[in-house]
Parts: C-alpha cells; structure tokens; sequence
C-alpha cells in the first residue's frame, strides 16, 4: 500500500516535470517520427503537402492581385473616364474562385491530418501497451512506476503537439516563406533584399533571446524539480509533519525553495515573452522600411516600382514575417515532441519476455487403453503436451504438481547472487513453506516457478520437465499465485474475481468466494458482487482485498499454488475462520506457502529456513523444533537479535 | 497575487500601448502613399516614415516591457500559489489530509498550478491585447471610411459568433476527452503496478483488449472533437478573403469616384489581417482559459479548505501529566454518528501506566490513539490529557507531549541525526545517541559506514522496515513526551528486539504512559492493563492475567498465537 502511494505520486511529479533539456541524436528521433508517421500514412501526408501548397498558392495570387487591381484597374479607371467595373468583376471572380479552392484545401488538409495524428498517436498507444504487456518483470523492478506511466500521458501528448499541429506549420511556413520569396523578387528585387536583411535581423534576435531563455530555462527545471521533490516528501510525510509540530520548518523550507524558484522562472518567462513581441515589432520596423524605401523608389521610378507591385509587396512582407515568427513558436514544441519521442520508442525497443517454451499445456483424458489423451472439453485433468523434435513423437505428461530444484543460483543481476545453491522437492499435493527474515530470499523462490525471473544456475522441473521448455503462458496458468501485494482492477467484485479464469460461470465465482469466507463481507456491500470497485480498491480493507486475491486463486483452480504473505493483513481470528477454506483450497494441490504467521506454516509438510539466500534448516515444525536451531529461535523469540 | 499587482496592471497597458502604436503604421502607411507617393512628396516620405519608424520602436520597447511584467506577475502569482497552498496544507488535520491523496495534492502544487501560471500570462498579455486590437483597428477602419468599416464589423460579428458556437460545442467533447483519459490512465497504472497479477495470470491479451478499447475510445472523441476545431480555420479564411474581395470590390468603386485613396484601401487591408488575427487569439484564449479552469478549482480547493481543528482562543500551554480519560467517546471519520468507528469508549488511564492495546484488523484501535493528542477530534463525548479536555490545549503543547509513532511512518531526506532532531531540534549528539539506544537503534547505526552522519534517502528507502521503525520510535523519544503513543511500531522488528525496546523504555522513562498497539500478545502481555478492542468498543481493558481468565475474546487470539510467540517477525 505505502509503495503504491510512492509510485502514485511520482507520477505526480513526473507529470508536473518538462522534458530534459538536452537530447542527443535530434534528427534520428526525428526520422524516426517521421518514419513511423510515414508508414501508414504516406498518401495522406502527400494530399496534406498538395492542400498546402495549393493553399498557399491561393494566398500568393490573391495578394498578387492587389497589384493588379491598383494598376490595371483602378489607377486606370480614376484616370479615365470611363467606368467599366464589369472586367473588374471578372477578374475577382477568378480570384474568389481560386480563393474558395484554397480554403477547400486548408479544410481537407485539416481534416486528414486529424486522423494521421490521431491515428498515429491511438497505433503508439496500442503499440506501447502491448509491448509494455509482454515486457519481463525485471523491466518494471528497474523502472519507476511514475516514469511509466507518464511515458502515456505527457510524452505522448508532446508528439501529438507536434505531429497535429507543429509539422503542418513547419510545412506551411517554409512553403509559405519559399513562394513568397519568390513573389517578392518577382515584384522588386531591392526591396525583396532590404526585407531579408531586416529578417536576418530578426533570426539573430530569436537566437539570442531563445538561447537566454534556454538558460534559465534549464534552471528553472532544475528549482521545479527540487521544490517537487520536497513537496513530494513533505506532502507523504504530511501526518509526521503534524505529529511532530514541524509544520513552520516546513513551511519555512518550501519558501525558500519557492523563491528560488520564482525567480528562474521569472528569468525564464522574461525572455521568452519578449521574444514574440521583438518578432512581431521588428516584423513592423521591417515592414515600415520597405514602406519608405518603397515610397521613394516608387517616386523615383527607379526599378519599375508600381503603386501597385508596392502595395503588394508590402502585403507579401507582412505574409513573409509570419511564418518565421511561427516556426520560432514551434521550435519549442518540437524539441519536448523530440524529448518525449526518445522515451516511447525507448519502451517499443525494449527487448519483450523471451519464451523458447514449446511444452503446452492441455485438457486431457485418460482414454480406455489408460493413456492419456488430449481433450477438447474442462476434463480437471491438465496434460503436458510435450512435443519430441529429436524422433517427432508427442506425448503427454499429466500436471501433478511435482517441483524440483536442483542447485539453483540466482541473482537480480549478474554480479550479486541472491540465492545459492537452493535444493527442493515438493511432491504432489505437498504443503511447503518458507520462512526467514525479510531479504532472505523466500518470495524469489516463489518468482522462479513461473519465470518471472529466470535461473542463472541449475535447473527447475515442473513434472519431470525443464520449465524452461515450458511455454510460458501454459507455466503461469498452471499456478496460482496470490501475491504479497494485492492488486484489485476497476470493474466489479465478480468481474475481479474471474480475473482467475475468464470463462468461470457466476456460480463459480461465488463458489469460489465462499470457498476462502470472502462471501460473507461481498454480500453486505451495497450491490453485492456487482460492487464496482476502483483505485485498486481502495475502499476494501486490506484484508478484503487479500480474501478477493485467494477468491480470484480459488476459482483458476490450478495443481499449484503458490500464496506469498496471503493473509498477512487477515487479523488472527479472521484467518481461523479462512483457514477453513484455505485448507480445502490447497487440498489436493502442491502448495507453496511464505507467511510469518506460525499458524500458516505450522501443519506444513515441509519447512524450509531461508537465510540469506540459502536454505539452512528443512524439516516438519515437529523437527525443526527438535533441532533448536534458527527456527527454534525465531519461533520462541528467546534468541537475541 | 497582491504583491504583484503592479506587474498585473502594467502588462496590459504596456500591451494596450503596443496595440496603438502598431494600429497607427498602417494609418501612416496611407498618408506616405496618398501624399508622398501619389503627390511626388519624398519629404513627406521621410517624416512620415520616422513617425513610423518611431511608433513601430515604440512598439517594441512596449512589447518587450508587457512581456517582462507578465512573466513576472505570472511567475508570482504561481510562487504565491504554491505559498497559499502549501502553508495552508501545514494547517491541514488529519482529517483534511484524509480528504486528499497524497497524489492529488503534489499534482495541485505542481500541474496545477504550472497551468494556472501559463493561463494567466496568457491572460495578461493577450486578453488585453486582442479585443484591444480589434477595437483600435475597428476604430481606424470607421476613420478611414465608415462605409467600408462596416464590412468589418459584419464579418467580426458573424466569426464571433461563429467562435463562441464552436468553443462551446469543442468545450464539451473535450470534457468528455479528459474523462476517458483518466480511464485509460487508470488502466495503464492498474497494470503498470499489478503487472506481476497479470503475467501471473496470463492476462496479457485480456488487458490488451481492454486497452485497446479504452484507446479506441479516446480516438474517436478526439477525432470528434478535432473535427470540430479544424472548421476554425478554413471559415476563418473563408472569412479573411471574403474581407479582402469585397473591400477591393467596394474600395475599388470608391477609389474611381474619388471617395477613398489608394493609400486608405491599403490601410484597410491591412487592418484586415490585424483583426482576425487578434480573433483568432481571442479563440484561444477561451479554450486555454477553460482548460485551466479545472486546476484553478482544483487549486482554490486546498486553498479555501479550512483546518478541521482550532486552536482555541485562550489555550492551556501546559500539559500536568500523562494521565488520560476517555469519556463516553464516539467518533467518526465523517461526522455521523451512525457511522461511528468508535462507539462509547470509557477508560481512565493513570499517569505513567503501559497500556497494551489489541484487537483485529478494523477493530479502531489506531483511532482511538489518535484522539489522544488531537489529531482528531471526537464526534462526542471528551477525551481529557492531565485532566484538560485536549481541545482545551495548544495544540503544539500537546502534540509535544502526547508523541505519536505513526503506523505508517517516514523518514526524510538527511542525515540520520536530522532524522532525530525532528523530534527536538536542540537535542545534542549525546542526547540522540541515548535515544537511539533506547530504541535499540544504535547498534545498525554504529555499523552504518558514516554512522549518525549516514544519508537517508527520500522516504528512508536506504533502510530496512526495522531499521526504519526503530528510527521512529527514537525521533519520538527525542521529544521526551509525558505519553508515548507506539501504533503497530514494532510489527517489523523481530521478538526480541521488541521485547528489549520495551524493556529500554520501561527502564528509562518509568514516568512516561505508553500506549503500545500492537498484533502480537507478546507485546503487550507485560503492559499494566490491556485494551481489548472489538469493532469500535472496547471489549476488556484489564492485566493479562485477568483478561486470559475473563476475556473470551483475548484468549481466542492468545490461543490463535499459540501462546503469545507464534509470529515469524516479518511483514509489516
């Protein structure tokens, strides 16, 4: 539970966090967007590039069309007498109509980017959870919850930003940018030079104040960072806080944190927000300068300078400006979009649960001739299927329960060893236990049967057969494990109960739940087992949602189980009124049992000591007593230490 | 928020003051061409250009000083935010902490408030500026030509309305967006943490599916949300030409009979582009405003909540005794008596007593402690600490006497001797070595490579459960308390260091009332007098011998623990 509440809150932070300022390797995360993007969606972004560029086009021609309209019509016209509009109309509505094809085009691109980048991001999603299902377990020990987690949330969100909106700009813009270059030079090639050497001016601006920013941008996460570490600390230990009248330290620590952080993010905002207005005025010094120089050319009649190609030109010049302010807005978006890309395909590269297993597990029969014979229907007879590759036979091995260790080595990681040299044998229908101080190795032991992790050393056998030959899938449904945490999923009472066997009927279910005394508290919630229950069960006692576990263990019915600290949070009486049912659970199936309670362990027909990492007394508790080693001490308490 | 009101003011006027001197370029723009240009006047050229030249430096000297004051007043505001709220969270009770996950209220210090901060930048320095910008423009536009003007004003109006429609049908999809999100969320932590239930399961497919239709979902309101947002953009140039085309249309009819000058036209089309624009991020604004609005509900939440305990006006700042009463005590979490975890409690403890209190999982035994130094209070009845009602103390004094170790406790990041000193910041070296000792803490410490200067990490992950426990217990003994509250504080540390901390204390600080709560008889079976405790009552309160011999109830679990050691000293 208290773990849990960690993880929850790391994500908090997590979430509140920005990117890391520094990605190495930009252009291959961004070809690697790009490439996923392309994939499956090439045709639509080339309609998307054809839109653009037809929308900018009819952009292009209609401020082209201020200069003819200055100079070929209206000029003439006021010099004239005469006032002939209808060529005029003409002429517009040529314009119009290319203007509604532009507006076509904007809305179609619009549209079909919708679904690349909704799509892309559902495919990323999918894709990411699968992966994320089939990845080891060793993958979720190594990284924080929270990091997970918000691998969905924000990094996801940072490439919708910029597969949906920051790379249709980028696009628009240069296209923008390249045609009305183009259109400028065309109108007057002086001016065309005076405004981009007023542009040259505004990029170095971008670059100076974007690079401060960045500065003290890198700061502020760094402060935000720290304040949310000690919001995170102080926030958990809140109830400490008040036990121990700590609260004006507190206080007087977040404020200095808060201070500090005030003022780099202060520092930060300052030249970011500056940096829009210097655009967008330097956009208008450069827009005034080519008005001046434009009125004197256009006076002087030097280069051919019409009213009407100025009129134009000026237009084009506020349309050339733009752009470039919008590519600066985006660069931000484009490089959290890069931060957040290197996560989520850092989680599709990882390197998913290896499973050589060929061994499945099926229903089976014994047929007249007394073999055993594969089944179509729920016979409560389980068979290895084992295929011989070396002569082509299959034959089949019923599932008994038999597990064996034979000198099994084992660490996290290469270097440190947690487990040494462990022997075992429980026979079918066999009650093992395991006791031993926290660390010794009991709740590993239990990892190893169904492959969560996987041996260095030795070898485990499941029926005679190597585990690792078996496939993994059929391995774990063969075993029934309730763990130490308990872990409930939104839905119903019935619906967390048939998490065991999907297919289990609803009397199963509550045949189940009455097996293990987890009926008697279901029936007193308000809607009985169509309780919803949600936040990992939040509303249940401890010892509700441990009974929930065994219920969802009883009704998968499998020849092992396996209960790790099972009823841990069940007070003593309580578990008397379990045991009942635990009893009748575990009859019949091999069962492997870590509990600290001696009522657990006590009628088993093994018990192994564990010490650091290795099996140091075995034997029945009559024996074991006998023997006044360390489970005699452990279990009279006389012992020091 | 006060603080910064100087910066709040100025950001918009420094904005509205960019809006002017910009709106005025394109006005100037039509005088160099009517009377520079058209008449031959370079004179006029250059004095009007460096009028423009003026207000287009002017501009930016406006724009960069709006964006200095916003980012301050935004960056302030958040800092007193953060203030407001993680001050009044210091005056939360315990039933206030209750109230809130842990989780939610680090996201309204962080997420929150980052948004509410941005939100009100945004504000600051566009909310202003775009009506600003549209109202100047419009008023240029009726200068120039009011006939003219009135195209704009038509087209103004049709995309507000426009506007307001969309955001309003945009807003409600992306509710819902938000909704299926935190599903989908919740599925992934669901499997995130409960990974190992799945693998152990083979439910991989099964979660998949369920995945892929909470995905599936969020897709198509997306998409039907987005559908309705990109109708913004192609209406909005529908509108830009439609503007353009008919000011050329008009302008130009107008410019033939001598109404308007080239220049104006020119003018006018560039307000054009001003006054979508500024809509346009008006049309932002909205949807950033409501978007924050959740968090800054979020936000005044925690800051409005009001501490369920007062300090009262005239409080006793001294505490005679350890001796405590429970007078016909009823308590609930949640105020209604029907619900009541504890259910008229009677007890009178004397001053210097070992209290052992037991009783299964839910029985309320954690609740009935935690009256004791008032981090609740009781829905009825009194409880009384040295013959003082506790709503009668400060509530510093009493916490200060009444030392609580939390059932689920924590360590903070520093050094072991930090650790300690929070129970008294004085406490010299010597004086948190003794305390260490007492709790039989000294002797993992000494074996740690730096000793009492040894590191904890954040949350204590650097020590075992144990370890942690016994770190506890000493921190609450550095307070030297009058009652010494253990909830379940011991339940990781094996038997007999249990038992030698109970003798410690005993030995050390006779004078001090314990109360001991504990799973195992062992732990209590040496207290003066035992508390039996059965859903919410108290079923026994008497020595150990007495309650073996009276009380059923005490002696099923007595027998169930098979003879008070059987227990392997493990889990939580």
């Amino acid at each position: 539970m208290a773990e849990e509440k960690v993880k929850e809150v790391k994500f908090g932070r997590r979430n509140a966090g920005m990117p890391k300022a520094k990605i190495e390797n930009p252009g291959k995360i961004f070809k690697r967007i790009m490439g996923y993007v392309m994939k499956y969606y090439a045709p639509h972004i080339i309609v998307v590039i054809i839109c653009i560029f037809v929308g900018v086009l009819a952009n292009v021609q209609g401020t082209l069309f201020m200069q003819t309209l200055i100079d070929d019509y209206i000029l003439p016209m006021v010099n004239s007498a005469d006032h002939d509009f209808g060529p005029l109309a003409g002429a517009m509505i040529r314009v119009a109509v290319f203007y509604l094809i532009g507006v076509a085009a904007a809305f179609i691109h619009q549209r079909i980017m919708i679904r690349v980048s909704q799509g892309t991001l559902l495919r990323l999603r999918k894709e990411l959870f699968e992966k994320m299902e089939s990845l080891p377990i060793r993958y979720f020990d190594t990284h924080a919850h929270g990091d997970i987690m918000s691998i969905y949330t924000n990094d996801i969100d940072t490439l919708r930003q910029m597969i949906s909106q920051s790379l249709p700009q980028f696009l628009n813009s240069i296209v923008t940018v390249a045609s009305v270059l183009i259109s400028m030079f065309v109108l007057n090639v002086p001016l065309t030079l005076i405004s981009l050497l007023m542009v040259a001016i505004m990029l170095f601006a971008s670059k100076k104040c974007a690079g401060l920013s960045g500065r003290y941008f890198t700061a502020q996460q760094a402060d935000l960072g720290k304040l949310n570490g000690f919001i995170e600390e102080m926030v958990n230990g809140q109830k400490v806080v008040k036990v121990f009248c700590h609260e004006e330290k507190a206080v007087e620590e977040f404020e200095e944190k808060n201070e500090q952080l005030f003022q780099s993010a202060y520092n930060a905002n300052r030249f970011a927000n500056v940096l829009g207005p210097i655009n967008a005025q330097l956009g208008n010094v450069n827009y005034v300068v080519c008005a001046i120089s434009g009125g004197i050319l256009a006076l002087s009649g030097v280069a051919g300078l019409t009213l009407g190609k100025l009129a134009s030109f000026l237009t084009f010049n506020k349309s050339f400006s733009m752009p470039i302010n919008q590519i600066s807005m985006q660069l931000n978006s484009v490089v959290m979009a890069l931060a957040g890309g290197k996560r989520v395909f850092a989680l599709l590269d990882e390197d998913a649960e290896s499973d050589n297993g060929y061994v499945t597990l099926v229903n089976a029969d014994y047929g007249e001739d007394g073999r055993l014979h594969e089944s179509q229907d729920r016979t409560h007879i389980w068979a290895w299927k084992h295929f011989h590759k070396a002569d082509g036979t299959t034959d089949y091995v019923e599932v008994r329960g038999n597990v064996e260790f034979l000198g099994v080595d084992f660490g996290y990681n290469d270097d440190v060893m947690v487990l040494h040299d462990v022997k075992l044998y429980a026979k079918p229908g066999q009650k093992i236990a395991f006791v031993g101080s926290t660390g010794a190795g009991k709740t590993t032991i239990t990892n190893l049967i169904n492959r969560f992790y996987d041996i260095q050393d030795g070898k485990i056998r499941y029926d005679g057969i190597n585990i690792n030959k078996i496939k993994k899938g059929d391995l774990r449904r063969s075993l029934g494990m309730v763990l130490q945490d308990t872990h409930l999923f939104t839905g119903t009472i019935r619906e967390n109960i048939r998490f065991g066997r999907l297919d289990a009927t609803d009397e199963e279910v509550e045949a189940a739940a009455r097996l293990v005394s987890a009926d008697g508290f279901i029936q007193k919630l308000p809607k009985g087992y169509d309780t919803v229950i949600s936040g990992d069960g939040a509303a249940l006692s401890q010892g509700q949602r441990q009974l929930l576990s065994i219920a969802r263990a009883a009704v998968a019915d499998p020849p092992v189980l396996i209960l790790d600290e099972a009823t841990s949070s069940i007070d003593t009486r309580t578990e008397r009124i379990v045991q009942a049912g635990m009893d009748s659970l575990m009859k019949g199936r091999t069962t492997f049992v870590i509990a600290h309670r001696l009522s657990t362990v006590r009628n088993s027909d093994c018990i192994m000591v564990l010490e650091q990492g290795r099996i140091i007394e075995r034997g029945t508790h009559d024996e074991l007593i006998e023997e006044k080693g360390k489970y005699y001490q452990l279990y009279t308490g006389l012992a020091a230490g | 928020m006060k603080e910064f009101k100087k910066d709040s003011f100025l950001t918009p006027f420094c904005m509205i003051l960019e809006v002017i001197l910009e709106m005025v370029i394109p006005l100037l723009m039509a005088s160099i061409i009517d009377d520079g240009v058209m008449k031959g006047d370079m004179g006029h050229i250059l004095m009007v250009g460096g009028f423009m030249l003026v207000a287009a430096l002017l501009g930016l000297l406006a724009g960069i000083m709006g964006g200095v004051f916003g980012a301050r007043a935004s960056a302030g505001l958040a800092r007193n935010l953060r203030s407001a709220m993680f001050g009044n969270i210091q005056k939360f009770s315990f039933s206030n902490i209750d109230k809130y996950s842990t989780a939610g209220l680090i996201t309204r210090l962080t997420t929150d408030v980052t948004n509410v901060q941005n939100a009100y930048q945004m504000i600051l320095r566009m909310c202003m500026r775009a009506p600003m910008s549209i109202i100047v423009a419009m008023t240029m536009a009726f200068i120039i030509s009011p006939r003219l003007a009135l195209i704009y004003l038509g087209a103004v109006i049709f995309l507000g309305i426009f506007i307001f429609f969309l955001i309003s049908r945009v807003m409600k999809y992306f509710q819902e967006v938000f909704e299926r999100y935190d599903d989908l969320n919740a599925s992934v932590q669901e499997n995130v943490s409960g990974i190992r239930v799945v693998k152990a399961y083979v439910r991989e497919d099964f979660e998949k599916d369920k995945f892929r239709k909470a995905s599936e979902n969020i897709y198509r309101m997306f998409v039907k949300a987005e559908r309705m947002i990109v109708l913004n953009m192609p209406v909005m140039q529908f509108t830009v030409y439609a503007v353009i085309l008919l000011i050329s249309w008009f302008g130009a009819r107008m410019i033939v009979y001598g109404d308007l000058t080239t220049g104006q036209m020119m003018s006018l089309l560039a307000y054009c582009m001003n006054i979508l624009m500024s809509l346009m991020m008006l049309s932002m604004i909205f949807v950033m405003v409501s978007m924050s609005s959740a968090s800054a509900k979020r936000i005044t939440e925690v800051i409005e909540e009001e501490s369920a305990l007062k300090n009262p006006a005239i409080p006793v700042m001294d505490v005679t005794d350890g001796s405590v009463q429970f007078d016909h005590v009823w308590f609930s979490y949640n105020e209604d008596i029907e619900k009541s975890v504890l259910k008229d409690i009677c007890l009178d403890i004397h001053s210097g007593e070992t209290i052992g209190v037991i009783g299964g999982t839910g029985s309320s035994k954690s609740s009935l402690v935690n009256l004791i130094s008032r981090l609740y209070d009781v829905t009825r009845g009194s409880v009384r600490v040295g013959n003082v009602d506790v709503r009668d103390y400060d509530m510093e004094v009493l916490r200060n006497q009444v030392a609580v170790v939390l059932q689920k406790n924590e360590l903070f990041s520093g050094t072991i001797l930090d650790n300690l000193r929070w129970g008294n910041e004085e406490a010299s070296e010597e004086e948190c070595r003794r305390a260490a000792e007492i709790a039989c803490a000294d002797e993992f410490i000494e074996r740690m490579p730096d000793k009492y200067e040894t590191h904890i990490e954040q949350g204590g992950t650097n020590v075992s459960g144990g370890q942690k426990q016994r770190l506890c217990i000493a921190r609450a003994l550095l307070k030297k308390p009058k009652i010494l509250i253990l909830d379940d504080s011991t339940s990781a540390v094996d038997t007999a260091t249990d038992k030698k901390i109970r003798e410690g204390l005993s030995r050390e600080l006779p004078h001090m009332t314990r109360f001991i709560i504990a799973q195992r008889i062992s732990s209590v079976e040496n207290a003066d007098r035992i508390i039996v405790m059965e859903d919410g009552r108290v079923k026994g309160f008497d020595t150990h011998e007495n309650l073996l011999r009276n009380n059923e109830l005490y002696r099923d679990v007595y027998e169930s623990q098979n003879k008070g050691t059987g227990d392997f000293d493990e889990k939580k």
